[in-house]
């Protein structure tokens, strides 16, 4: 064989030879053969019953593997991309980007910044540009910051046939062909805080904590465990324990949060890591919530009420 | 399909595949300045402004940017000479390959932060991927940009 043809063979990957990288990075991993924009919610439903075709979000994740579709579904023009805020609860429409939801002041308000917290080190403003809230919660990611925030939240979903459902129990269902409409998050007594560890800047996280406290219980959701995220609430030992002693509820609670979480291994981190992680951040995330929970007023109706930090620029 | 769009002010028509990256219309269309660099959503070469919000082009179809305008380096040139000769001044390009999403992340941040700090800047840019420097003269050049454009604009307020 001859160095020309050898090298022929080589890069078209003829008769086993491997294609180098390059070369293949170039092919498109996504196919789509028709992109489709609905005008109602459902000829989308219908045109998503079958299995060949997809809804599509921001599409940042959706385009990494190699896939193929017939119909790309676009929503664009039948569900929601904004933000309502009323009396009781925020309304955000799935198509909403998570740059928006990290700029809206009245959900950082609320969250006491921990949703800005949990958005800012998901890659680039460009990148959260693109990436919307409907597609990270309908995905229910291992990796999901997104997810993770929002459980610690009194949070629901709007599914276009499956009504309003608890995020928890979303987060449970198994994945079907309904269509996420919004995210309801309920105006509730509560202080929230995040904390998450990356091994590198703008990387997925290796564990991630959202802390919520409440007249009532005190919660902690865990992500990036790294299967899905979880609920945690405190046990009675924990809440017999004076709130105002922060540091001992706080410790009580990263003891209770170490024995009881399931954690796995991953390229990221082991296991074993995980769980040590996991009573780090749930100490510092509650601490942080308790802090935001005594200097807020008993009761909280308006946002308004709650200040941000002197002179900050949201976004 | 047929997709219309503005590219740099300029109305485009045109057919395409439904699975045409809105990176490789813009390249199609002479917008060379845009790179395809990790093509996995982390590097920022890719970025132009759609709707003036910047965005990467690599993770995003063409037709969703129909009826949208979208700008990529050869649409801001003067703005981009004028922040260019601040990175030239710190020394801070050497392979000059992430330099066009760089720029226009720039444009876009001096258009939302009023006046940011060093680590509103460094968050903003988290997305730019730069594996020539280190950051450091490139985040001088922004602050020295920063600065100047404070003082045109104070100048010409007076």
């Amino acid at each position: 064989m001859t160095k020309s043809s050898r090298r022929k063979r080589f890069l078209t990957g003829e008769n086993g030879f491997r294609l180098p990288p390059m070369v293949k990075r170039r092919e498109k991993l996504i196919k789509i053969k028709r992109y489709w924009k609905v005008e109602t919610l459902e000829e989308a439903y219908e045109l998503n019953q079958k299995r060949a075709n997809r809804i599509i979000g921001g599409m940042v994740w959706m385009k990494m593997g190699e896939k193929q579709f017939h119909t790309a579904i676009d929503l664009s023009d039948v569900v929601s991309s904004e933000i309502v805020e009323n009396e009781e609860e925020f309304i955000i429409g799935a198509m909403t980007t998570l740059r928006d939801l990290e700029c809206h002041e009245g959900i950082h308000k609320y969250t006491d910044g921990a949703v800005k917290e949990s958005l800012r080190h998901i890659v680039g403003v460009q990148f959260r540009n693109v990436a919307t809230v409907g597609g990270s919660i309908w995905g229910r990611f291992g990796f999901s910051d997104v997810l993770t925030m929002f459980l610690a939240m009194d949070t629901y979903v709007d599914l276009y046939k499956g009504g309003r459902v608890s995020l928890e129990a979303f987060s449970k269902m198994p994945y079907d062909k309904d269509i996420l409409l919004n995210i309801v998050v309920k105006k509730n007594t509560m202080s929230l805080a995040y904390e998450s560890m990356r091994n590198t800047k703008t990387d997925f996280p290796v564990l991630a904590c959202a802390a919520s406290v409440r007249p009532d219980e005190v919660l902690l959701s865990i992500g990036a465990r790294p299967q899905k995220a979880v609920i945690i609430r405190a046990n009675d030992t924990v809440m017999k324990i004076d709130r105002s002693e922060q540091e001992e509820f706080a410790r009580a609670l990263a003891v209770q949060v170490k024995a009881e979480i399931s954690v796995g291994s991953n390229m990221r981190a082991s296991a074993e890591y995980r769980r040590q992680l996991a009573g780090v951040l749930a100490r510092r995330a509650v601490m942080k919530a308790l802090v935001a929970d005594e200097q807020k007023p008993m009761v909280i109706t308006d946002t308004d009420t709650l200040q941000t930090k002197g002179g900050e620029q949201i976004c | 399909m047929l997709i219309k769009m503005w590219l740099n002010g300029e109305p485009i028509r045109d057919h395409m595949d439904a699975d045409m990256l809105l990176l490789d219309f813009v390249r199609r269309h002479g917008a060379l300045s845009v790179k395809r660099g990790c093509e996995t959503a982390n590097c920022g070469l890719c970025t132009v402004l759609l709707e003036g919000k910047p965005v990467l082009s690599c993770s995003i179809l063409a037709a969703k940017a129909e009826g949208k305008h979208v700008v990529t380096l050869e649409g801001v040139q003067k703005e981009a000479e004028e922040f260019g000769t601040f990175l030239a001044n710190q020394g801070a390009e050497q392979c000059g390959f992430c330099n066009p999403g760089f720029i226009m992340n720039i444009l876009a941040m001096e258009k939302e932060l009023k006046d940011p700090t060093e680590e509103e800047i460094n968050e903003y840019l988290a997305g730019n991927l730069c594996r020539c420097s280190g950051f450091v003269g490139q985040l001088r050049s922004i602050q020295a940009y920063l600065k100047h454009k404070q003082e045109v604009r104070a100048h010409e307020a007076e």
